[in-house]
């Protein structure tokens, strides 16, 4: 009995001592609200989840990581914050680029569509290392079509893109409508009127000195479908994003845009800070070197466009400033392309260095313009005609380009080594890199991807700001005099008062005279 | 970039224009990991494209055990056969810089001549014909290594430094977020550091010795020397530099990928000043 009583004494002990050390291991912690007890069963209720290999060693980190799990819940009180990532907003943009044309019943007859085949050009220039990806292309190919569509131009081609240091620009070169002509000048002619509406209203409010300086005559740009403004051109940010149409380039803007070096921002607004002093904004300064890099750069097969036959007798049209494709060009073999710099032609007209495709002669113009005297004397000034300035016709081979800086201003090569048959002919710029061609068979594009500066050399210098103006000669009008002492003062006044004194005897005696007269 | 990753980040950074064909692509995934094993690399990267007016100059990196020193560089023409530039010296650095100022050739023996008279003081104006020569060759591992001195990128926290000073990628950088990704604080040039004893204590107290033992771009002069942009569909964050133009770095935010290429001329853009 008692060793029945003992036993149970000390099992009730037992159950007693562990009642009461599940008590105190139930017990919460001042600091965390956590007991040990709940803790050990999630442990192990992990243990037995996970069954992770050598569990003794990794006990602590599991105890902590259970801890840890404890905080994490409490976070989701907190309400998230809707924040738009710059990606979401693009894609809502871009979301209406492949959207369903709505009209279902698409004509089948191949009517030429002014959309170029950008999946065929990045293929072609893919093999020539050259391109901005496929899928990106893909999203430039649909912009373009976009664009077509709201524009209803009549053919279209991407010209390529020019890097900014806050965004870059996607570049569709277009051909002008007709109707465009007639509204551009319209637009010129009102701001014209405008401003020169506002110099007369200034000028009745404030008298101001007039200024005797006369501007050198500003040379005229060339017409609208001529010359440097042959093509009109949109650029976008991204695709998706609206495309802007660029304002045509004027000389002024063109000679400035050559002796300057800037990085373009990706603001098509912002001011264009450099000397000299350029002419415009960004968008003026992108139009002036997409200008300068197609006269420079636009390239083609050597008779894949012959010149026009002229009809007659058109006014002034410089020779060879039109010409149509070749219906008879049979394509040059990409071995020949690859190799000789004369199988390729420009096919863009070069800019004078007056900034005009065609030389206008500005000693003559204005003079029947306006009957201004200014400009009569001028023409007086230089009674020698000026040399016209003239520049290579168009389709001149590209052998004859002249070398700037010691470097031959084109590297051609093959596209492949190891499979030249199907190989593509590729013509790179050196003078502006970036610029790229390739011709395969009837085939051929010219696209450019870079910052859109021209290779400066060893280094830039900028133009040195103009002489100083001469002094006004020195006269007695602008010369200081000494003052005077009191001797001379008095001496004067002296002198003056006897001058008085003399003149009032003299009018008394006229007066005389004059009573003796009548 | 890493060579393992060529197949895809070539793509990611094509919006500067330039790209490789396939049979180039094609080339590298099998040339580069010959090189690997031959040269005993711990991982091979892709480094770029030197342009020169007759050839182009492919450049692919060897990196061992530390990241920053253990650095070999090959060039290639056809990017199957490699050959090993020598590293560059002072006296190579000096000389190319005095040498060789145009566009490259693309012929790695071609020789640059150099004549400076240098006159020594004195009425009697002794003259001296100092004639520099240097092969394309050295002047293009110089080029290689200033590029890499002056705008190798890698994000934040993908690196690290062990106190034994051994700098290794960080197996746990999980990617920059996306509001980390649009601060020039967060990206850091891949070399030795120049600037970063001159900070104040203040500054350091918040860096973090085993990540931040790099310069920040952020303290680069002139300030915007960098072009910081979201490119494919904004999902990638492009660095191009406008001093070395042609370096491209992009990095997927809140990915680990990341990496940089050079393809250009060759050579650094003096007129940066004039053109910002």
């Amino acid at each position: 009995m008692d060793t029945a009583d003992g036993n149970q004494d000390s099992s009730q002990q037992r159950r007693h001592s562990a009642a009461s050390f599940k008590a105190f291991m139930m017990k919460n912690s001042t600091k965390s609200n956590l007991n040990l007890y709940d803790h050990l069963t999630c442990l192990l209720i992990k243990v037995l989840d996970e069954e992770p290999q050598n569990v003794v060693d990794v006990i602590e980190d599991m105890s902590r990581d259970v801890k840890r799990d404890l905080f994490e819940d409490k976070q989701s009180s907190l309400r998230e914050l809707p924040e738009a990532t710059a990606a979401e907003l693009l894609a809502e943009q871009q979301r209406l680029l492949f959207s369903q044309p709505e009209d279902a019943d698409h004509d089948d007859e191949l009517v030429e569509t002014p959309l170029p085949n950008v999946s065929e050009i990045c293929f072609y220039m893919e093999q020539a290392g050259v391109g901005l990806g496929r899928e990106e292309m893909q999203r430039i190919f649909l912009a373009l079509k976009q664009l077509v569509e709201s524009q209803a131009l009549l053919r279209c081609r991407l010209w390529g893109k020019i890097l900014g240091l806050q965004s870059n620009y996607i570049v569709a070169e277009a051909e002008y409508r007709e109707g465009d002509e007639v509204e551009e000048q319209m637009v010129d002619e009102a701001a014209v009127e405008e401003e020169t509406e506002a110099e007369v209203q200034e000028n009745e409010m404030d008298p101001l000195p007039l200024s005797t300086y006369k501007p050198p005559p500003v040379v005229p740009k060339d017409a609208i479908g001529t010359g440097a403004n042959k093509f009109v051109y949109y650029v976008c940010k991204e695709p998706g994003l609206p495309w802007v149409k660029l304002p045509p380039v004027t000389p002024v803007q063109i000679t400035v845009a050559r002796q300057i070096r800037k990085f373009f921002t990706g603001r098509l607004d912002a001011p264009v800070n450099s000397y000299p002093p350029f002419p415009g904004n960004e968008a003026n300064y992108l139009r002036a070197q997409i200008a300068r890099i197609s006269a420079g750069t636009q390239v083609s097969p050597r008779g894949f466009y012959q010149a026009r036959e002229e009809e007659g007798d058109e006014e002034e049209e410089a020779p060879g400033d039109t010409y149509e494709t070749n219906p008879d060009f049979e394509g040059v073999s990409v071995s020949e392309m690859a190799e000789s710099l004369s199988s390729w032609v420009h096919h863009v007209q070069h800019i004078l260095p007056q900034g005009r495709c065609t030389w206008i002669n500005l000693a003559v113009k204005p003079g029947e313009e306006s009957n201004e005297d200014g400009e009569v004397e001028e023409k007086e000034e230089e009674p020698d005609e000026p040399e016209p300035e003239v520049g290579p016709p168009l389709l001149t081979p590209l052998s004859q380009d002249a070398e700037i800086f010691n470097i031959p201003p084109w590297t051609s090569k093959m596209s492949s080594t190891l499979t030249s048959q199907h190989a593509v002919a590729v013509l790179r710029s050196n003078l502006w890199p970036g610029a790229h061609a390739y011709a395969c068979g009837k085939k051929f594009e010219n696209i450019y991807i870079g910052w859109g500066l021209k290779y400066a050399g060893e280094g830039y210098r900028p133009p040195a700001p103009p002489l100083p103006q001469k002094e006004h000669p020195s006269g007695p009008e602008i010369t200081e005099a000494v003052d005077p002492t009191l001797e001379e003062e008095q001496a004067l006044r002296e002198a003056l008062e006897e001058q008085q004194a003399a003149q009032e005897e003299m009018e008394d005696t006229d007066q005389e005279e004059e009573e003796d007269d009548d | 970039m890493d060579s393992n990753s060529l197949y895809y980040s070539l793509d990611l950074v094509a919006g500067s224009g330039c790209t490789l064909n396939v049979e180039q692509r094609t080339a590298l995934q099998t040339s580069l990991v010959i090189l690997k094993k031959n040269y005993k690399f711990h991982r091979v990267l892709f480094w770029g494209k030197i342009l020169g007016l007759k050839d182009h100059y492919f450049i692919a990196q060897g990196r061992g055990e530390d990241e920053m020193k253990d650095k070999k560089n090959l060039y290639s023409f056809n990017c199957i056969d490699w050959f090993l530039l020598p590293p560059a010296t002072e006296s190579m650095i000096d000389e190319v810089s005095r040498a060789a100022k145009t566009r490259f050739i693309g012929d790695p023996s071609y020789v640059y001549e150099h004549l400076e008279i240098r006159r020594r003081g004195g009425d009697e104006a002794e003259e001296e014909e100092v004639w520099t020569k240097v092969s394309e060759e050295s002047r293009l591992a110089v080029t290689v290594h200033q590029i890499d001195e002056e705008v190798s990128v890698v994000p934040r926290g993908a690196f690290v430094k062990s106190p034994h000073g051994l700098v290794q990628i960080n197996r746990s950088f999980g990617g920059l977020s996306h509001s980390e990704a649009g601060k020039l604080d967060n990206f850091l040039h891949f070399s030795e550091p120049k600037n970063l004893r001159k900070k104040s204590i203040l500054e350091m107290g918040k860096l973090n010795p085993a990540i931040d033992f790099l310069d920040v771009l952020s303290d680069d002069i002139p300030k915007g020397s960098w072009s910081l942009q979201f490119e494919c569909a904004s999902k990638v964050r492009v660095l191009r530099s406008v001093l070395w133009l042609g370096l491209t770095f992009y990095h997927v935010p809140m990915t680990p990928q990341h990496g940089y290429i050079y393809i250009g001329d060759g050579t650094k853009n003096l007129d940066l000043p004039f053109m910002l």
